[in-house]
């Protein structure tokens, strides 16, 4: 079911790769900092956390008493894979409408759309990375050997976005309210993700709530082994893992469904 | 027996509504809704092309000539039918789709190749050849923003064009950019004609598809009206948008109609009426010289273009004026009181003045638009005390003797035709 879509992927690669170098140009053009902007974002959104609950937080961390920035490294290691989540849904959210015309007037390998999405949100995504690395670096922590599990967590958040995001996308085209109440559902969703505080701070009865939420176990493994050198947290992981293959599944099944009126109706 | 080259078999498109989006989904997961609304865009049509046929598809508006064609490209999936294809099929629905303002012609040229499924080795072989076809020099090293919308039509018909489909869809996409590159234009596609590749072409300019095209679509409230000759399809279309049934009965019956005055031959939908509001044209309308008025006339036949204008307030020397011009908004003959040497005169509040253009006519059968105004001609500028624009349609129909074989005018061409060596002997 999904050769043929990688296949014609796999022939429109240049498009793809053009169109994402062109997204990465156009944001360079006409201002200094360019693609600065994506990464700078993030960080002063860290920044502003860091320095207003650095205090709080400083002494609920776990074993890491020895770095008094252990809080900043905490932020910016689930900042990390929300902002790779989110940016992945909040474009797939608006995909089909933002290109509704050159979805009614050529015919092209629907797949490329999200394709470009995850590609340039990876590349930001690992732009983001290593300025946070070199950020660790000067605040004197050096992640550990447990990094090797990043790329697996990154196209495991990457899936999840995309699942998400898509099955949403579908069905903003035919309600659109839908593109107003994601914003804030992902707000929501912001805060009930261990990024910005410690489950341990929060109250018994709402953890079991945070564990419903699956992008928790995401950002609990990005902090795993950007912070603490454990390994990810691998129970967490698999069913994770099974949700966004059936999200996947879903969405593709749905697509097939849907994309006639689709088209009708954008 | 050859494989058509395109076949649609009972075509038909419905626009679904429905009492709450969430019985679409329903809809979707196999539970049978009945959709509160269907809305028939389309429906029977069938018809088969021959390659290298080239078919001309008019109609209104609406009618639904591009939903037939989106279902052809593959955008739109057909309700109900289907679209049997032989080959690769180009559709140009609209030109400089996926182009991006800040890359250059020749970086567009390759991500927007892209989109259209070119490989891209062979873009980059073929890339001297779009530049050379859009011929806009320096400038296809240029961002695209830098553009003319001219020159952006340039790069995006010879991207979409680069390579031959073996069908070609064009979607009224070449009535923008001049008159010289729309030729060139044409030219590419009677190339592709040539070598085989079958011509889809939307257009409400009828000239042009009798010229283009054997054979014609005439699709009329989302069912096929008429299919066959291009020269018949045409006409009958325009006897639908003009509604004179008379005229269309060829050159032949109108011999004995005297010219004549069809009331369905109205501008409703285009008129433009502004001004200062100093005069009013009250009335405006054409006249054969007997003071009958008329509408319809024969080719050759003078005829007289006259309006009433009311003076809201004394106006000094104002200046009567007239334009008439094709459906494609080019101007063919204007003239104003200057040029014609009337004396200079002054008018009271509540003159009611009679203009009166006596035209005498050489233009080739169609359909024609005019225009009146009185203006002011100050120092400064020109000030526009009432203008009344694509006011009155006029029909031209064919003579007893038809003598323009194409084009605007007639000039009335005396052929002779002399062997040059008699012409010697003759002198001699």
């Amino acid at each position: 079911m999904l050769a043929p879509n990688f296949a014609s992927a796999w022939r429109y690669r240049h498009f793809i790769l053009s169109s994402i170098h062109t997204e990465f140009r156009a944001r360079f053009v006409r201002s200094k900092l360019g693609g600065l902007w994506m990464i700078i974002h993030p960080l002063a959104q860290a920044a502003i956390f860091a320095l207003i609950l650095a205090e709080l937080m400083a002494a609920k961390l776990p074993g890491m008493a020895n770095n008094k920035f252990a809080y900043a490294i905490y932020l910016l290691s689930g900042m990390l894979a929300w902002s790779l989540f989110s940016e992945i849904v909040s474009r797939c959210l608006t995909v089909f409408i933002d290109n509704g015309n050159l979805l009614k007037k050529m015919l092209f390998p629907r797949i490329n759309l999200p394709l470009i999405i995850a590609g340039s949100a990876l590349i930001n995504n690992l732009l983001l990375l290593l300025a946070i690395l070199a950020v660790f670096a000067l605040l004197g922590h050096i992640p550990g050997p447990q990094l090797v599990w990043m790329p697996l967590l990154i196209v495991l958040t990457m899936a999840l976005g995309l699942g998400v995001g898509l099955l949403l996308g579908v069905f903003n085209v035919f309600v659109r309210d839908v593109g107003q109440v994601v914003p804030i559902a992902l707000q929501l969703g912001f805060w009930f993700t261990p990024i910005v505080y410690t489950p341990s701070v929060i109250p018994l009865y709402l953890r079991g709530v945070l564990q419903l939420n699956p992008m928790t176990a995401i950002v609990q493994s990005f902090q795993n082994v950007m912070l603490f050198d454990r390994a990810p947290d691998f129970a967490g992981l698999g069913w994770i893992f099974l949700v966004t293959l059936l999200l996947l599944a879903a969405v593709l099944a749905l697509f097939r469904r849907a994309s006639a009126e689709m088209v009708d109706v954008l | 027996m050859t494989i058509d080259a395109l076949t649609i078999s009972d075509l038909g498109k419905a626009f679904r509504s429905y009492r709450s989006e969430w019985q679409r989904v329903l809809s979707w997961l196999g539970v049978s809704v009945k959709p509160a609304i269907e809305h028939w865009v389309l429906r029977g049509v069938a018809f088969s092309v021959a390659p290298g046929e080239a078919i001309g598809i008019v109609g209104q508006n609406g009618a639904g000539k591009s939903t037939l064609l989106k279902l052809i490209a593959g955008t739109l999936r057909p309700t109900e039918g289907t679209v049997r294809i032989d080959g690769r099929v180009a559709a140009i629905l609209e030109l400089g789709m996926g182009f991006n303002p800040e890359l250059t012609g020749r970086q567009n040229a390759l991500h927007a190749g892209g989109l259209m499924g070119f490989d891209r080795r062979a873009l980059k072989e073929v890339m001297p050849a779009i530049a050379a076809f859009a011929d806009i020099g320096e400038y296809f090293d240029l961002p695209l923003r830098t553009y003319s919308s001219g020159m952006q039509v340039r790069v995006a018909f010879a991207v979409a064009t680069a390579f031959r489909p073996e069908i070609l869809i064009v979607d009224e996409a070449l009535a923008v950019g001049d008159a010289a590159f729309q030729r060139k234009c044409f030219q590419r596609i009677e190339a592709f004609r040539a070598e085989g590749t079958t011509l889809l072409f939307v257009s409400h300019d009828t000239e042009t598809i009798k010229k283009l095209c054997s054979r014609a679509l005439f699709i009329k409230n989302g069912h096929l009206a008429l299919f066959g000759p291009a020269k018949i399809v045409c006409d009958r279309y325009e006897q639908h948008l003009f509604g004179n049934q008379a005229s269309l009965n060829a050159g032949k019956a109108s011999v004995s109609v005297p010219a004549k005055f069809d009331p369905s031959l109205t501008t409703p939908a285009c008129e433009l009426i502004y001004g200062s509001g100093k005069t009013e044209i009250d009335s405006c309308w054409f006249e054969d010289l007997e003071g009958q008025r008329v509408n319809v006339v024969e080719a050759g036949q003078h005829f007289v273009w006259r309006y009433d204008v009311r003076f809201n307030e004394p106006v000094d020397n104002p200046v009567f004026a007239m334009l008439l011009k094709t459906r494609e908004g080019i101007a063919l003959y204007g003239v104003d009181a200057r040029q014609l040497d009337i004396r200079p005169t002054s008018y009271a509040r509540g003159d009611v003045v009679t203009v009166r253009f006596e035209l005498s006519n050489c233009l080739a059968p169609g359909v024609y638009y005019m225009n009146c105004g009185v203006r002011l001609d100050h120092a400064g500028g020109v000030e526009f005390l009432s203008r009344r624009i694509d006011t009155a349609l006029l029909r031209v129909i064919e003579g007893a003797a038809p003598t323009v074989a194409i084009g605007l005018l007639d000039m009335e061409a005396r052929l002779s035709v002399t062997v040059s060596s008699d012409t010697l002997v003759q002198q001699r």
